[in-house]
């Protein structure tokens, strides 16, 4: 039998030179194992005296504790070298693009009128729909332009038949709500509306937003102060210089056109704004009291007023879209950058 | 209307300058859109006569001028038709600067000096004239500068007028308002009285009182018309957009213009009987001053002789009965017609004149005597005559009624949010024509001036007084309002929230004309006659769609055009469907062509099929909470074999499927490209969830294959399953389908998933082996299917 001192100097040569798991499992077996060289050693302890017997047994189970030690050292260090070749084997291109759906985008006329939804829902306006091909009697005569009006002229009326036309506005669905809603009340009135009318300025088709107040209180100092806020939150412009200009709308009496200082030139005078330094964004009044006696509303009651937006207006100059146009050709490269 | 400034100012000059005065106007109501100089930038340019001309020694076509400037007599080699000796005519001078910064210097003209260029209108920027110099009147002094000459230190203000601003379409009304602004006095022109020289009368008749209820006419006999308008007056029509014509036609646009009553003049001797205003009759026709033949719609308001008709009342006069160069004598007709007959019938005459533009809007019904007296007066001044009496034809119950009104402050507060003093009332109105009289306190009445009729209700006068005293000057306030407690039902979905459900999906949202091309439309719908425009913008955009399929499908064209080859577009708005009344439906659309996944170094390029659009369908309606269904079908345009309808709940709200090969050949698109509609009533409906237990069992999950029938359609299979199951079946699943090597001709196999589960135990083995006996028979049994090993 070798001795305690070969035993170890062997075991740890061939645990330092073992190059795999495997390998340490075999040594452990060998030295450290039921039938291994230690413990062979261990079981021949019963032929030494009773004096050398602890000393000898202390001394093996001391190599046999360092050798086990050496063993789960070198089985750990293994483990680390195996788990780190992984790890630097499934290593990625961090830099490589995700793999990812392709997000659409909402139209930014969409964008725009959720906006102005935005606003006045929460200024208690409830959001209303109507017919697009609407009758002469919503479309005009309701809101006090009888037939040879001269204002009618200034709408460019597509027509489908002598009583029905393409709306020229959006108004036709505040009449509607005249007539099956009792004031007060507080509506808009989004959509699309067609004027017969094509050019760099111009579109057949374009979108509005119409709103409408009826209350015992409303006066000319209401409707200012709620468009003021409107146009100063939709531009996000706390200073942003409104002006209220005399004009005519037969529905509305005091009438008034609203312009802002220019969005691009802060009033300095560029091309957006043909030098003035203001853009024309909305027109606007007090409901003409004959639009009330129509829609049988008591004028002496009830005063409201009526407002209306140009939605592409508004979202060109909110995202300095140049051309009218654009929003209506659908090209991918104008609807990715409103995503 | 196009005024010039300098005009303007003589009836009322405000110590403002050119851009406060166009603001001041705008803030009023009266938009300025432009203010132009009334001639180009130049300078050093005189008043010269030529005093002599000769043919150039070398150029058939050019004149050597001697020219008198008031110093030294220059020579100028000239190339003008009318330059000739006697002509007073715009010199520019040695180191005057014309437009474009011209500057001009002595040259030689072919060999021959010239100290300078006689100009024509176009090269000072008065007009568009080039054709001969600009011709001054004799009596123009030579040597003064001609700016000053000119009065050209002017503007042209363009004033857009609303239309019940009628009164402000003339110099007058303008000042008028303007007068009130700065609170000054206006400078009304003192009124002319002609008195009559000699007795001639012409006869005129009202038939249509009720159109016209005020016709003055007045004889002028032996005028002169080779007399030149004179500069003042062809210098201030010009500056209003006008040419001049003659000194009559000039004098009735003159007066026009400063007071805003339209005139006429006839040529007295085209004349046969009298005036007769009457109504057109059938097959009536009449050749007007602009040369056009017009067919009269019968009772279209006309002026008439005993013989035919002279012309369209307030609208234009006729060829026939109009002054020419030979006129000796004039019938001058100064008349107030409703606006009701005019307005809406000169443009259905394709016309629009500044007459009819003024009467359809209204014209002071008491300015008619003042209009002609003034006229008369002019051209007694220019070209002479001998006037007759001024006669008045007029029905005075057809004459409209001076408005009177009643105004109370507690309105004008109500309305505007702001008392305006007594005082400050008064003032506004009277300055504005109105007779104002304090009935009680805080109460007036007040009658509305004939020229305003715009003035109908109590209102309209506060809206005078806003606009006076200022929009920007009126408070701004919040509104105060009771709180709007919202409704929130679950029975509907947002749009809002479904759209950005498709955005999250891939799908960009296009907004697309409610118009289509006919013929494209036919392709989709060939069997539905479209709602039509009665005047579209184009022949492609002419009927209103019964689909959003086609607009989708052009922007898929467009894009692809543009090497944009995966396109997802959606679309929400409204169909029209012809019938009794037209049914306008709001629609929800989809289209899709190219890749399934955008390009991506992981992507493996497949093309989008049928299932692609169909899961965006499925998608799109989870959370419908009824019955989806897609049943195979044939639409126009579409698919043969690749189109379902969908049914929701049995009923049809949609169709979907792959374009027609021969359609998406005439909209040159790839085959692989694929739409679906519904009604958009359908999509955002929505039920409310019901909560059902989670069960605390497990689930067991068997899985099956079947070889079936090639037509077998998967849904029978599913139904038969889930009429066979029992109610331990929780989810079932297809998971495979396969037809190919290893399957029998005409079969496929479908590989299907069966999860059981029952709430309050757990299902043991032989409990679930019976019920997949007991489908496996039924599905042997009605479909004929072989379960595969």
């Amino acid at each position: 039998m070798d001795s305690l001192e070969a035993i170890q100097s062997e075991a740890l040569s061939q645990i330092t030179a073992a190059e795999d798991i495997q390998t340490l499992e075999h040594l452990r077996v060998e030295y450290l194992g039921k039938k291994g060289k230690l413990t062979a050693l261990l079981k021949s302890l019963g032929s030494l005296s009773a004096e050398e017997r602890p000393k000898m047994g202390a001394l093996i189970n001391e190599v046999k504790q360092s050798l086990q030690t050496l063993i789960n050292e070198r089985k750990e260090a293994m483990e680390q070298g195996a788990l780190a070749a992984q790890l630097a084997a499934e290593s990625v291109d961090v830099s490589l693009p995700g793999r990812r759906v392709d997000v659409g985008g909402l139209h930014p006329i969409t964008r725009t009128i959720e906006r102005i939804e935005g606003f006045f829902k929460g200024a208690g306006f409830n959001v209303a729909q109507g017919p697009e091909i609407e009758d002469d009697y919503h479309n005009f005569e309701a809101l006090n332009i009888p037939a040879h009006h001269p204002a009618r002229a200034m709408h460019d009326t597509f027509y489908i038949d002598d009583n029905h036309v393409l709306r020229t506005h959006t108004s036709g669905v505040q009449v509607r709500t005249m007539e099956s809603i009792a004031p007060p009340l507080r509506v808009i009135c989004p959509g699309r509306v067609y004027r017969c009318d094509s050019d760099l300025t111009h579109s057949p088709m374009f979108h509005q937003v119409e709103g409408l107040l009826i209350d015992e209180s409303s006066s000319f100092a209401d409707l200012k102060g709620l468009l003021e806020a409107f146009l100063q939150v939709f531009f996000e412009r706390d200073d942003l210089a409104v002006r209220f200009r005399p004009s005519y709308f037969p529905f509305t009496e005091p009438s008034a056109e609203v312009d802002i200082q220019c969005v691009k030139c802060n009033g300095a005078g560029c091309r957006i704004c043909s030098h003035t330094g203001w853009l024309e964004v909305l027109g606007c009044g007090m409901v003409n009291p004959q639009v009330f006696t129509m829609s049988g509303i008591d004028t002496e009651r009830f005063t409201g007023f009526a407002f209306g937006l140009g939605v592409e207006r508004l979202a060109m100059l909110r995202y300095g879209i140049g051309d009218l146009r654009l929003n209506f050709d659908n090209d991918l490269r104008f609807l990715r950058q409103f995503v | 209307m196009i005024i010039s400034e300098q005009w303007l100012r003589t009836w009322v000059n405000p110590p403002l300058d050119t851009q406060q005065l166009a603001h001041q106007l705008t803030m009023a109501g009266l938009e300025v859109d432009a203010v132009e100089p009334v001639a180009g930038a130049f300078s050093g340019v005189i008043v010269a006569e030529i005093i002599e001309a000769e043919q150039h020694p070398d150029a058939d076509k050019l004149q050597v001028c001697k020219v008198a400037t008031g110093g030294d007599v220059v020579q100028i080699v000239c190339g003008a038709p009318n330059a000739r000796v006697g002509l007073k005519a715009p010199l520019a001078q040695i180191g005057a600067v014309l437009l474009g910064d011209f500057k001009i210097k002595k040259a030689k003209l072919r060999g021959v000096e010239s100290q300078g260029m006689l100009c024509a209108q176009a090269e000072l920027g008065i007009s568009d004239e080039n054709a001969g110099l600009m011709e001054l009147p004799a009596d123009a002094p030579v040597g003064t500068d001609l700016q000053d000459y000119l009065g050209l230190d002017d503007t042209a203000l363009e004033i857009g007028l609303t239309p019940n601003r009628a009164d402000c379409l003339s110099v007058h009304g303008i000042a008028r308002d303007l007068a009130v602004l700065n609170d000054m006095p206006l400078n009304e022109q003192p009124e002319s009285i002609v008195t009559a020289t000699i007795d001639d009368c012409f006869p005129v008749s009202i038939e249509a009182p009720n159109h016209c209820p005020r016709y003055l006419g007045r004889v002028i006999k032996g005028v002169d018309l080779s007399q030149p308008t004179p500069l003042w007056m062809t210098e201030r029509l010009r500056r209003a957009g006008l040419r001049s014509i003659d000194p009559v036609v000039d004098v009735t646009n003159y007066v026009m213009l400063e007071l805003g009553q339209p005139l006429h003049a006839f040529d007295l001797d085209t004349l046969v009987g009298g005036i007769v205003v009457r109504e057109s009759v059938a097959d009536e026709t009449i050749t007007l001053l602009d040369g056009s033949e017009q067919s009269l719609t019968p009772g279209s308001l006309l002026i008439a002789d005993h013989k035919r008709p002279l012309a369209l009342a307030g609208i234009m006069g006729g060829d026939m009965s109009g002054v020419s160069a030979n006129t000796q004598n004039v019938f001058l007709e100064s008349a107030f017609f409703t606006p009701t007959p005019i307005a809406g019938r000169a443009r259905r005459y394709g016309l629009h004149t500044d007459a009819s533009h003024r009467y359809e809007r209204g014209v002071d019904w008491q300015l008619q005597r003042r209009a002609a007296e003034r006229a008369t007066q002019l051209l007694l001044d220019i070209v002479g005559g001998e006037p007759g009496p001024l006669v008045e034809t007029v029905v005075e119950q057809h004459l409209p009624k001076p408005v009177s009104l009643v105004l109370r402050a507690e309105r004008i507060e109500r309305v505007l949010g702001l008392g305006l003093e007594a005082s400050v009332v008064e003032r506004i109105l009277t300055g504005l024509g109105f007779k104002v009289d304090a009935e009680a306190e805080n109460r007036w009445r007040c009658i509305a001036p004939s020229w305003r009729f715009d003035m109908a209700q109590e209102v309209d006068l506060i809206e005078e007084l806003a606009r006076v005293w200022g929009y920007n000057q009126l408070p701004a306030s919040t509104v105060l309002a009771p709180l709007v407690l919202p409704e929130q039902s679950e029975d509907v979905r947002s749009l809002t929230s479904l759209r950005r459900q498709l955005v999250a999906r891939g799908f960009y949202e296009a907004i697309t004309f409610s118009f289509v091309a006919p013929k494209q439309q036919a392709l989709f719908d060939p069997d539905i006659a479209p709602v039509a425009l009665r005047n579209p913008i184009s022949a492609e955009l002419a009927v209103m769609r019964t689909s959003l399929i086609p607009g989708l499908l052009n922007v898929i064209s467009h894009n692809l055009k543009r090497q944009m080859p995966r396109v997802r577009v959606f679309e929400t708005g409204m169909r029209f469907l012809p019938g009794e009344s037209t049914t306008q439906e709001p629609m929800m659309a989809l289209a899709m062509t190219g890749t399934r996944d955008a390009e991506n170094w992981t992507g493996d390029g497949t093309v989008v099929d049928f299932f692609d659009m169909k899961g965006e369908v499925e998608q799109l309606m989870l959370g419908v909470g009824a019955e989806l269904e897609f049943r195979p079908a044939t639409r126009a345009g579409l698919h043969d074999g690749q189109t379902a309808e969908i049914l929701l709940d049995g009923c049809v709200v949609g169709v979907m499927g792959a374009i027609h090969p021969v359609a998406a050949k005439q909209l040159d698109l790839p085959k692989n490209t694929y739409v679906a509609e519904l009604v958009q009533s359908a999509v955002i409906s929505a039920t409310l969830p019901a909560y059902d237990d989670i069960s605390r069992f497990p689930e067991t999950r068997r899985d099956i294959a079947l070889l079936l029938a090639e037509d077998t359609p998967a849904s029978t299979v599913l139904s038969t399953i889930r009429g066979n199951a029992g109610e331990w079946l929780k989810n079932l699943t297809v998971f495979d389908v396969y037809a190919g090597q290893g399957i029998p001709e005409g079969k496929k196999s479908l590989a299907l998933g069966l999860t059981f589960r029952d709430p309050s135990r757990t299902l043991d083995d032989s409990e679930i082996s019976s019920v997949m006996a007991q489908v496996i028979d039924s599905l042997e049994e009605k479909l004929g299917a072989e379960l595969r090993s």
